[in-house]
């Protein structure tokens, strides 16, 4: 939608600062600075697309759960991921973008996805340990989300938190299963929680001294805790439940701290980070092509649909004609 | 790194540099957007919960079911083409909303009652 407001632009910026400094919500159709709206575009976009990314390396392994329950709860997760990418798309496209173009920018790596999902998922594991960590550190990303100063997002994040308790609780049980398993079993948890719990830890994005856009987000109520106040939370919050499984975080500098009241951890390996970001990751080409692939396969039903629509309309007007 | 990256978003850090935004003018016609509204039980409104791209009518109301309403959050759905949704102005919201305003009678706590009046 466009902005129709025609109030002389100072009158526009301060009612905007002071609906922010209020705490109120941004609505789509108000007035909002440039830079504050396309700040919103690359986040809500890069969210949505990294939720339609993410059903790839979960789709990886439905044939291959080992039961009918296991299969039909990661369908349904991967369900779900697909309809978390739609609400976002959905917000997004409240602030003047269309999903259409938001699709094209994603295949043609003009807008970027979550590192996370770069890594493959090697074995069964994996799947356990992307609800647990992945998904968990999500929660600690998406909770305070819900309280972000621009209304659409806000209330596309409230439904997607509602359906990550499932997402985060389905990967921890189906871990318990499995180190109250065989030894092997119990082995490839733990080889997998090696694997994913640096890339876990970048989801929050650099430190906080190396992070200067974070200011400005936080001034316009997008985010609420900085990087490392996240970080920090989602290390806490893992320990204990590390413990319940039984398995090893690959960290030796992890280690409660009594005077913080928290853990001390080790530093991420933020040149992998970087390169992963940037398209080094292990499967970024892998991941694009096969969107693009997908993409490009569904282009005849959606022309065939939008061709049988206008076809219909054509009769309907045709039969209200003669009628 | 620090100037290339902006906030996490929901799912990790957001690359600020040679990203784009986009102009909301797709290559190619696309569907029409659609506004959902959901009645999530017997006795309540319907209210607005999203919207989806449909090629037609039918086909919105199958998308709303898919998307909006995987955990029976719904009894019914309403869908409607944005382009036939009217909306106020946010610029005329002050003018617009005035006429209620100053109307402070229209509200029970204008009248002073005496307490010991009862059922009132």
């Amino acid at each position: 939608m466009t902005v129709t407001d025609e109030r002389p632009h100072h009158a526009l910026e301060e009612g905007f600062d002071a609906t922010i400094a209020a705490d109120q919500r941004i609505e789509p159709r108000d007035w909002m600075p440039e830079a504050y709206r396309k700040t919103l575009i690359r986040q809500i976009a890069q969210h949505a697309h990294s939720e339609i990314i993410g059903m790839q390396p979960e789709g990886n392994w439905i044939l291959r759960a080992p039961s009918l329950r296991r299969k039909a709860i990661l369908l349904a997760k991967v369900q779900d991921e697909a309809g978390h990418g739609m609400y976002l798309y959905a917000a997004a496209e409240t602030l003047g973008v269309d999903r259409e173009e938001l699709t094209e920018k994603l295949i043609e790596s003009k807008q970027k996805y979550s590192s996370i999902f770069n890594y493959p998922t090697l074995t069964y594991a994996d799947i356990g340990v992307i609800g647990w960590l992945v998904d968990g550190a999500a929660i600690c990303n998406q909770v305070p989300l819900c309280r972000c100063s621009y209304g659409p997002y806000a209330r596309a994040m409230i439904r997607i938190c509602k359906e990550e308790s499932f997402h985060q609780r389905q990967g921890f049980e189906l871990l318990l299963a499995m180190v109250n398993g065989t030894d092997a079993q119990r082995e490839m948890v733990q080889e997998s929680v090696n694997r994913w719990w640096w890339p876990s830890l970048m989801m929050f994005g650099p430190p906080d001294d190396d992070s200067p856009n974070s200011a400005q987000s936080m001034a316009w109520g997008i985010k609420r805790h900085t990087n490392d106040e996240l970080r920090q939370r989602f290390v806490d919050m893992s320990v204990p439940q590390a413990a319940a499984l039984g398995v090893t975080l690959p960290d030796p500098d992890l280690v409660w701290n009594d005077e913080r009241q928290a853990h001390d951890y080790g530093e991420p390996d933020w040149a992998e980070f970087k390169a992963v970001i940037a398209g080094s990751g292990p499967a970024n080409a892998q991941r694009i092509a096969h969107r693009r692939r997908a993409h490009e396969n569904g282009a005849w039903v959606r022309e065939a649909a939008q061709a049988f629509a206008d076809k219909q309309q054509a009769a309907d007007k045709h039969a209200g004609a003669t009628a | 790194m620090s100037e290339d990256f902006t906030a996490e978003g929901g799912h990790g850090a957001v690359p600020t540099e040679g990203v784009e935004t986009g102009q909301g003018k797709p290559a190619r016609r696309t569907w029409p957007l659609y506004e959902v509204f959901v009645r999530g039980k017997r006795g309540l409104n319907h209210v607005h919960v999203g919207s989806l791209h449909a090629a037609d009518d039918e086909m919105a109301l199958h998308n709303a079911r898919d998307v909006y309403t995987r955990r029976n959050e719904g009894v019914s759905i309403w869908v409607v083409k944005a382009d036939h949704i009217t909306a106020s102005s946010p610029a005329e919201k002050d003018p617009f909303f005035a006429p209620a305003g100053d109307k402070v009678y229209r509200h029970p706590t204008f009248y002073a009652i005496p307490e010991e009046v009862p059922h009132l």
